[in-house]
């Protein structure tokens, strides 16, 4: 036994199925993005074709800019809160865990049952806010109502998350900052929150991504409308590549996600110094 | 110890490698069920799927052997399109006719059922002749009916009308003062089930026909886009932007939806008078709001005539009917004919789509419909299918999907008033 690491065969299984689901489908999908294909017959090259159009399409550039704000207002919204109610709930006493678990049921429910919840709830004719604002039905609200809805279903989510690190923190260093007389706010933000960075990064990236690529949840609750307001990219390559049966543009769509998503992964990753992520407790 | 440290992991394998495969087999599409055997795709639909299967049952009697697959409405459209030209190709399938089967006719996936239906006379001549035309394209046939026809009618309720001591509207400018009436009266004019697009394609597809006429949607969808110039739409759509601009819609009807009943149900409940939709509108109340119908509040009247337009007022919009249509390539295609020919206009097959409340597109069935549950809309349903000079199909039925999905996109931003009538016609136009 030269080494301690395991051998490569090992990783045989998962290059495996990354080529067969991952890989081998996003090579298709950049050839079908130079393509014309309305899903009869055999796609027929066109070069460039979808792509100039892409440049000039007003929806598609308009649905990027949505996807955008629905990211950073949705990392707003639920940044602060899942990382408040996280380290409450990292707490030992009997009542904050009774209360978790009661907050965390929204992880129980599928994308689905929550959209059609949400939307049952908003209906402007039947549901609990008759004659309110139309949450779901004002152009300018709609977004922001999506945003809600997914931040009540992803907060327990990250909520956990947070709690789970508050809990790894040592308790000696608060000891030691009670001895020197530090406040509840100065634990937070000198204790606290500097031993959660890596956790912040982690909850960061999966939400950043993971709103990017949101599309079940606006997909039931509002199909992109009213008009367009609530059309964010993933839904216009659907609408387009399963509605209008255009593949190939809705493929050339498909790509610019894929490096939308990729880049701010790799962005986010780079700023925040997650490669060189190590322990900063004592003894590791 | 050690026994247990390799065994959990294994089983955990085992169980991920089992969920794979299992998973991987419900979305490889339908396996073979019955080979050999006539495969005939179709929706989803509890009361029509039993008469499919009857039809079936009776076409196996004949020395025949065929199988249903049925399928939600999106779910179908995507499977047929990936279906169709593979081995796993269904022999008939379910169809709206029009433009929506002419991408297929022109990939030359569907077979011409012309000869055949001119050797079976009796099977042609069953048929309505406006009706059987919804699958002509270019002359031949590529369908045969399946199903009852279903025009769009503007349908209201009694109780609200005789409160306000109104009439239901005969013209357009009828309906603008209704809509002036009931919004005094704190009432919806009209409801919408807005957050779909094609419940607001209703309107478009009516206001149009009565301004100018079928001709120019016909052009529209024969010669491509730039059809959308025409000055009518313009001017149609200015109309049924006055509309909107009234107040007739109210203000919420943009997150209102049809399937789960919300815009049924206000007009069911008085919060609405109008309802502009479907033939099956009447099943639907019958089925949510059961006694509205059976107290006889529910009324229906033909779509308001506009003075000075070209179109005749007895012209109609909606879903002509439901065709099956047979692949080319089809290892049974003789046995699809024969199918068609013989089991679509059998009286037990007509009088089963009546019995469930339909109204077959055969001629002659006025006695028959007087065992429809609903006789008094049957046979009304009936009569002005026969008595219409024109019976549209739906734009986004009539048109290649591309450009339907993007002309309903359009409809919606115009009517949230995001887009001006000559702004939509520019938008369409320059596809």
């Amino acid at each position: 036994m030269s080494s301690q690491r395991p051998s490569a065969w090992y990783a045989v299984p998962a290059f495996g199925f990354f080529a067969l689901f991952a890989a081998l489908p996003m090579l298709l999908v950049i050839y079908l993005s130079f393509t014309a294909w309305d899903g009869l017959g055999t796609p027929a090259m066109n070069g460039g074709e979808n792509w100039s159009r892409l440049l000039d399409d007003a929806e598609a550039r308009a649905s990027v800019w949505r996807t955008l704000v629905l990211m950073v207002v949705s990392w707003l919204v639920q940044t602060p809160i899942a990382l408040l109610i996280g380290v409450w709930a990292a707490g030992k006493q009997r009542s904050r865990a009774v209360l978790s678990s009661i907050f965390f049921l929204p992880l129980l429910l599928s994308t689905a049952a929550i959209a059609l919840l949400w939307q049952a709830l908003l209906e402007p004719n039947f549901g609990a806010f008759v004659d309110g604002p139309l949450f779901l039905g004002d152009p300018d609200i709609a977004l922001y109502t999506v945003v809600l809805v997914i931040s009540w279903q992803f907060i327990p989510f990250h909520t956990l998350l947070y709690q789970g690190a508050a809990r790894a923190v040592p308790p000696s260093l608060y000891e030691a900052a009670t001895i020197d007389g530090a406040s509840r706010v100065g634990k937070f933000r000198h204790i606290t929150l500097p031993q959660l960075r890596y956790t912040i990064v982690t909850s960061s990236v999966l939400m950043l991504v993971g709103s990017l690529t949101t599309f079940d949840t606006v997909l039931i609750l509002t199909n992109g409308g009213p008009g367009t307001a609530t059309r964010i990219l993933p839904l216009h390559m659907y609408i387009t590549g399963f509605s209008g049966f255009e593949m190939g543009y809705a493929s050339a769509i498909a790509v610019v996600l894929v490096v939308l998503g990729t880049a701010l992964s790799l962005v986010v990753m780079r700023w925040s110094g997650f490669r060189q992520m190590s322990s900063q407790q004592e003894g590791s | 110890m050690s026994r247990r440290s390799w065994v959990r992991p294994l089983i955990a394998m085992g169980l991920v490698a089992v969920t794979a495969v299992v998973s991987a087999c419900g979305t490889s599409g339908p396996g073979e069920t019955n080979a050999g055997a006539l495969k005939i795709w179709a929706l989803e639909d509890p009361v029509l799927n039993k008469i499919e299967n009857k039809s079936i049952d009776s076409f196996k009697a004949g020395g025949g052997n065929a199988s249903l697959e049925t399928f939600g409405n999106d779910p179908y459209k995507q499977r047929l399109r990936v279906a169709i030209g593979s081995p796993q190709a269904p022999d008939l399938f379910f169809n709206w006719g029009g433009g929506n089967l002419k991408e297929y006719v022109d990939a030359g996936k569907v077979a011409d059922l012309t000869s055949v239906l001119e050797e079976n006379k009796a099977a042609k001549d069953a048929f309505i002749p406006s009706v059987l035309d919804g699958a002509k394209l270019g002359g031949k046939y590529y369908g045969v009916p399946m199903r009852g026809m279903q025009p769009v009618l503007l349908f209201f309720n009694k109780k609200v009308f005789t409160e306000a001591g109104a009439q239901p509207p005969k013209t357009w400018d009828d309906l603008l003062s209704l809509v002036d009436t009931f919004k005094g009266k704190g009432i919806t004019p009209i409801a919408l089930a807005g957050n779909q697009a094609w419940t607001e394609l209703m309107w478009a597809e009516y206001v149009l026909d009565r301004v100018a006429g079928p001709e120019v949607f016909k052009n529209i969808r024969d010669s491509g886009p730039a059809g959308w110039k025409d000055p009518a739409v313009v001017e149609s759509l200015t109309k049924l932007k006055d509309l909107i601009d009234r107040g007739a819609f109210g203000s919420s009807f943009a997150s209102v939806g049809y399937d789960a009943g919300g815009a049924s149900t206000i007009m069911a409940q008085g919060k609405a008078a109008m309802h502009l939709m479907g033939s099956w509108e009447y099943t639907n109340q019958l089925d949510q709001s059961p006694d509205f119908v059976k107290n006889g509040d529910l009324g229906w009247v033909a779509f308001p005539s506009i003075p000075g337009g070209k179109g005749d007022a007895a012209n109609l919009v909606g879903n002509v009917s439901n065709f099956y249509s047979a692949t080319q390539d089809s290892k049974s295609l003789d046995a699809a004919k024969k199918f068609v020919t013989s089991e679509l206009h059998k009286d037990s097959y007509v009088e089963a789509l009546i019995e469930a409340g339909d109204v077959p597109p055969v001629v002659g069935a006025e006695e028959k419909l007087k065992k429809s549950p609903n006789p008094e809309y049957a046979s009304y349903i009936y009569e002005l299918v026969l008595d219409s000079k024109n019976f549209q199909l739906s734009w986004d039925q009539d048109l290649p999907a591309d450009d339907a999905t993007f002309m309903l996109t359009q409809l919606q931003e115009f009517f949230l008033g995001k887009v001006s009538p000559q702004q939509f016609v520019d938008a369409v136009a320059a596809r």
